[in-house]
Formats: structure tokens, C-alpha cells, sequence
């Protein structure tokens, strides 16, 4: 039996009250996040029809001749996630299988905190790098590459992401049950043939939940692409050209000089409002697939 | 019968089979870490000369070779400490009360933990775009210090939170039942017993907090942190930039000149978020060990 506290002291209920004051911040952050968007949104939707919003392909909101149709911006992000993921996917899935199955324990122990550790590094260091390492680089084998393009900071966003998809892809393989190895050894299977037939399938919503995760980051990333991939809201998935993500545009705006409470400074909040459902989607079914599989082994 | 023959073929196709793929995974992982090992060598050349005295005691200028990042580190210290004092105690309280004061399975701490879980994948920018509305225009704030580090508070406070209360969780239930059991109140267990151990786990998170916060540009852009600011902080009300700030502002600029100040700003940046980094995960492996 547990023995419980005593809680007759005075104070205590206070302490009580105060702490679960704090717990309850966490829950107004999200009230406060969805309430602030929602309520800037609504604003803009009653000057903007959501159909355009959503269907129209031109984005020029500080035009003279206003568009506000947000599929440039959802292009832009579609096609730097695209590169990313492809990017990270494979590298990631690599490095899990290898530091699960192959590694010996000693290099895992050297391997994993380092990339925990890189994992730190800003993002800004990433569009530094982008723009004027990789960019250039890679001018030099497609000359038609602009200063600005989605490849580059997509390309450098895939290698920032793949600590994130191996060391989650990585744990739900090692959450795999040590008997579905053994009894796939037994019947002459080698290392590879091991995990790519048993592990990887038996881990497969958990690798599919990292991936999943992982495109949320890419979406939500910012100063990356803000400073590698341009400001140009094109309606294009050719890589090579300057894009504009929905994360961009709000860096942008929010560098200019646009007023407060006009049309124009709401439109972050309503392209903000997308990034937030996109987002907050992927991330629901991430760990709903998480959860899955944990459930499944434990 | 099986002919020792195909069984030898089969063997030998499994052993290359595995070694190409063990040659495909280190290529791999050597790739990706040889393109981070580019990125950290790449800033350090072009930036390190260029760091001295006087590039970190200078204010940004129009002139590449006379501009410092003073203003920005001054920012960023500032910045930092007042987001840590916001979230450290309010992250480890909500913690406490998550681990020691509800019920696991309470419907409250767990719409909280979903809540939590949730917080810490909503990207950076969508926290700037909160404290623009409700810091920097509803509590009229402004462009100020403080609005700008109660962004980033709410921005690390999942993390904080998370960290600590695994730090709580791994506390033995023996250490509680025995303070108890001589007559201490809840919170007077917590206190003097639970969060001292848990001390090392909640500093690693907090850590990573102060690690993430430093490094973090996209919100305060948001909330209207300027980009040139040529004198240091007088208040919690007082406009302000930070380090990344001043980095992406001289990125963004075409001359030659600023990438360079760019790069020696990372320079410094990575050098303090990677430490820090470091010193967190190094703290964590060995605090495990002990309780293993």
C-alpha cells in the first residue's frame, strides 16, 4: 500500500493551487495561440473570400492590385518539405537501421550524442550555409541555378532533419522485440535480410510517424529558407527557381514597415493560421502512430 | 538433400549482401555529417579572423570592417536571463504538479501532457506571431526586451517541462513513501527531497532551453525586434536586438563585407549553443548511469 502524504499544513493548498496555476499556463498557451490566430483570421476572411484564399494562384498583397491566393506561398513550402524529406527520408532510415542493427555498442554510444548535439545547432547557421556554401556549390554543376532557389535550403533542411527521423525511426526499431531477431536468425536470415523483413516492418508506423514528424518541422521551418530560398511567391515546383514559403512571407512582413491592423498585416495571421492546422495536423497523426506501435509491443 | 554447394552460394550472397549495405550506411552517415562538419568549418574560416576584441565591443555600423556585435550580445544576455527566470520556475512548477500532485491518469494531467506534447512541435514562428498580438500590442508592450523574452519563455517551456518531469519521474518512490512516513507534508517532500535529485535532470533541460533560446530568430523577428540598434538595453521596456538578429540582418545584406561579420557572429553563436549542448548531454549520460 502507498502511504500518503499529510496535507493538513497551512500553505500547503496554497502551494497546491500555484502549482497547478502553472500547469494550466501551458493549456492557455494553446488557447492563447488558436484564439489569437482565429481572431485575426476572421477579421481578414470578412474583406477576403476563402475561396480565393484558398484557390487563387496569385499572391501580391502589397500590390496596388491585391491577390491574395495563398498556393505560391503553400507551393513554396510544399516543394522545400518535398526536397527535404527526400533528402532526410533515406538518410534517415540509413543511419537508424545502422545504428540499430549493425553498430557495435561503442560507436552508438559516440554516434548518437554527437548528433544530439548538432541537433543544437541555430537554424540561421543553416541558412548561412545554404546560401553562401551550398548554393554556390551547386551553381557550379547547374549553371541555370538562381542566387535564391528552393534546392539549396532544401537539400541543407534534409541534412538538419535527419537526427530527428533516425533517432525516432531508431527507437521504435529498438522497441522491437529481441525474439523477432532472433527467430529470423535462426532461420538463416543475415543481418540485412533481418531488418529489411522483420525490423523495419514491425517498426514501420513507428518510421512512418518520424517522417510524418519530420515534414511538420520542415514546414514550420523559417530562417533557412527566409534567407536561402527568396522572397518570391511563385506558383512553380521547379526547384531552381526563387519560391517564397508561408513561413518567409511572416519573416517578411514582419521586417517591413506595414502597418498594424490593416488588411495587409493580417494576412500573416491567416497565412499563420494555415501553418498552425498544417502543422498541428502532421503532428496529431505522428504520435497517434507513435502511440500505436507502442501499444503493440509493450 | 541440400547441396553444400547452394548453401555456401546463399552465404556468400547474405555476406555481400550485408557488406555493400553496411558500405551504403556509412557512406550515408558520412555524408550528412561531413556536410555539418562543411558548415562548422566553413563559418570558422571565414569567421574567425575576423573575431577580436573589437569586433565583440563594437556597435553595428554601415561600414562592414568597423561594425561589432556589442548591441547583440548584450541583447542576447539580457534576453536570455529574463526568459529563463520566467520559464525555469513556472516550466519545473507545472512539472511538479504533473508528477507529484495529480493523478497519472487524471483527465487534467493528461489533456495537459497532450497539450504539452502538442506545444513542442508548433513552430517558432506561430509563438512570434502570439506575442506580437497578445505581448507586444493587447499588454502594449512594444518592441521591448520584455516582450521579446515572455515570447521566448512560452516558446521553451514545453521543453522545460518535458525535462523535468522526466527528471521527477526517475526519482525512487522509496525516497517519498520515506519522507512521509516521518510525518512531511507533500510539498515539504518535494522541496527537500524529490527536487534535489531530480536537480541534475532539470538542469539539463534547462540547458537545452537556454541553448535553444539563444539561437532562436524567427519569433522575435516577428514581434518586431530591430535589426540595427547601436546601443545597449536601459530596461526591461528598452528596444533591443540579439545576436541572430544582427546575423541574418548582415546575411540578408549583398556586400561581401557583412557575410564575413556574419560568419564570425555564428562563429560565436555556435560556439556557445554547441557548448552548451554539450554540457547538457554530457550532464544526462552520466546522471542516467547513476541510477542504472
Amino acid at each position: 500500500m502507498m502511504i500518503r502524504p499529510k496535507k493538513s499544513r497551512r500553505g500547503e493548498k496554497i502551494i497546491e493551487t500555484v502549482l497547478l496555476a502553472c500547469g494550466m499556463l501551458s493549456i492557455l498557451t494553446t488557447v492563447g495561440i488558436i484564439g489569437v490566430l482565429l481572431f485575426e483570421t476572421i477579421g481578414f476572411f470578412k474583406e477576403v473570400s476563402i475561396i480565393e484564399f484558398l484557390t487563387g494562384k496569385e499572391w501580391t498583397p502589397l500590390f496596388v492590385k491585391k491577390h491574395f491566393g495563398v498556393l505560391p506561398l503553400v507551393a513554396g513550402t510544399a516543394l522545400t518539405s518535398a526536397i527535404a524529406i527526400l533528402v532526410a527520408g533515406p538518410l534517415g532510415i540509413l543511419t537508424a537501421i545502422f545504428l540499430s542493427e549493425y553498430a557495435p555498442a561503442r560507436l552508438r554510444q559516440t554516434l548518437k550524442p554527437i548528433l544530439e548535439i548538432l541537433a543544437g545547432v541555430p537554424t540561421i547557421v543553416y541558412g548561412y550555409f545554404a546560401l553562401l556554401f551550398v548554393t554556390p556549390l551547386l551553381k557550379k554543376l547547374i549553371p541555370d541555378l538562381g542566387g535564391f532557389n528552393a534546392l539549396s535550403p532544401g537539400i541543407v533542411m534534409g541534412i538538419m532533419i535527419v537526427p530527428l527521423v533516425s533517432s525516432l525511426s531508431e527507437d521504435a526499431m529498438y522497441a522491437v522485440p529481441r525474439g523477432l531477431r532472433d527467430a529470423a536468425y535462426a532461420l538463416g536470415s543475415s543481418r540485412l535480410q533481418t531488418a529489411w523483413q522483420v525490423v523495419v516492418p514491425a517498426a514501420f508506423s513507428g518510421i512512418t510517424a518520424s517522417f510524418v514528424i519530420a515534414i511538420s518541422r520542415a514546414i514550420g521551418e523559417t530562417m533557412l529558407v527566409a534567407i536561402a530560398a527568396g522572397q518570391m511567391p511563385n506558383l512553380t515546383f521547379n526547384p531552381l527557381v526563387p519560391i517564397e514559403t508561408m513561413t518567409t512571407y511572416i519573416v517578411q512582413i514582419s521586417l517591413g514597415d506595414t502597418p498594424t491592423g490593416t488588411l495587409g498585416f493580417r494576412t500573416i495571421f491567416a497565412v499563420g493560421m494555415l501553418l498552425f492546422l498544417s502543422t498541428f495536423a502532421l503532428n496529431l497523426i505522428g504520435d497517434f502512430m507513435r502511440q500505436r506501435f507502442r501499444e503493440r509491443y509493450e | 538433400m541440400i547441396s553444400t554447394d547452394r548453401t555456401r552460394k546463399l552465404l556468400i550472397r547474405q555476406k555481400l549482401g550485408d557488406g555493400v549495405f553496411q558500405v551504403v550506411a556509412v557512406v550515408g552517415i558520412v555524408i550528412a555529417l561531413a556536410t555539418l562538419a562543411a558548415l562548422i568549418i566553413d563559418a570558422l574560416v571565414d569567421g574567425l579572423p575576423r573575431i577580436d576584441w573589437k569586433f565583440l565591443t563594437s556597435f553595428p555600423s554601415r561600414k562592414p570592417a568597423e561594425a561589432g556585435i556589442f548591441s547583440a550580445l548584450v541583447g542576447s544576455v539580457y534576453l536570455i536571463a529574463l526568459t529563463a527566470v520566467v520559464a525555469v520556475p513556472i516550466g519545473v512548477a507545472a512539472a511538479v504538479y504533473l508528477e507529484e500532485y495529480t493523478n497519472q491518469s487524471s483527465r487534467l494531467s493528461r489533456i495537459i501532457e497532450v497539450n504539452v506534447a502538442n506545444l513542442a512541435g508548433v513552430p517558432s514562428i506561430i509563438y512570434g506571431l502570439l506575442g506580437l498580438e497578445l505581448f507586444v500590442r493587447a499588454m502594449r508592450l512594444d518592441r521591448s526586451l520584455l516582450a521579446g523574452a515572455l515570447t521566448l519563455a512560452l516558446l521553451v517551456l514545453p521543453i522545460v517541462i518535458i525535462a523535468s518531469r522526466e527528471a521527477i519521474r526517475a526519482v525512487p518512490s522509496t525516497i517519498r513513501e520515506a519522507a512521509y512516513a516521518l510525518g512531511a507534508t507533500q510539498w515539504e517532500t518535494t522541496r527537500d527531497h524529490v527536487l534535489p535529485l531530480a536537480f541534475p535532470g532539470i538542469l539539463t533541460g534547462i540547458i537545452l532551453a537556454v541553448s535553444r533560446a539563444i539561437g532562436e530568430t524567427a519569433p522575435l523577428i516577428t514581434i518586431g525586434a530591430l535589426t540595427y540598434v547601436a546601443f545597449v538595453p536601459d530596461g526591461l521596456l528598452s528596444p533591443f536586438t540579439a545576436l541572430p538578429i544582427q546575423i541574418f540582418n548582415w546575411v540578408s545584406r549583398p556586400q561581401h563585407g557583412f557575410h564575413i561579420n556574419a560568419a564570425a557572429g555564428i562563429v560565436v553563436l555556435l560556439a556557445v549553443t554547441l557548448l552548451l549542448n554539450a554540457l547538457a548531454i554530457f550532464l544526462r549520460n552520466r546522471y542516467q548511469k547513476q541510477y542504472q
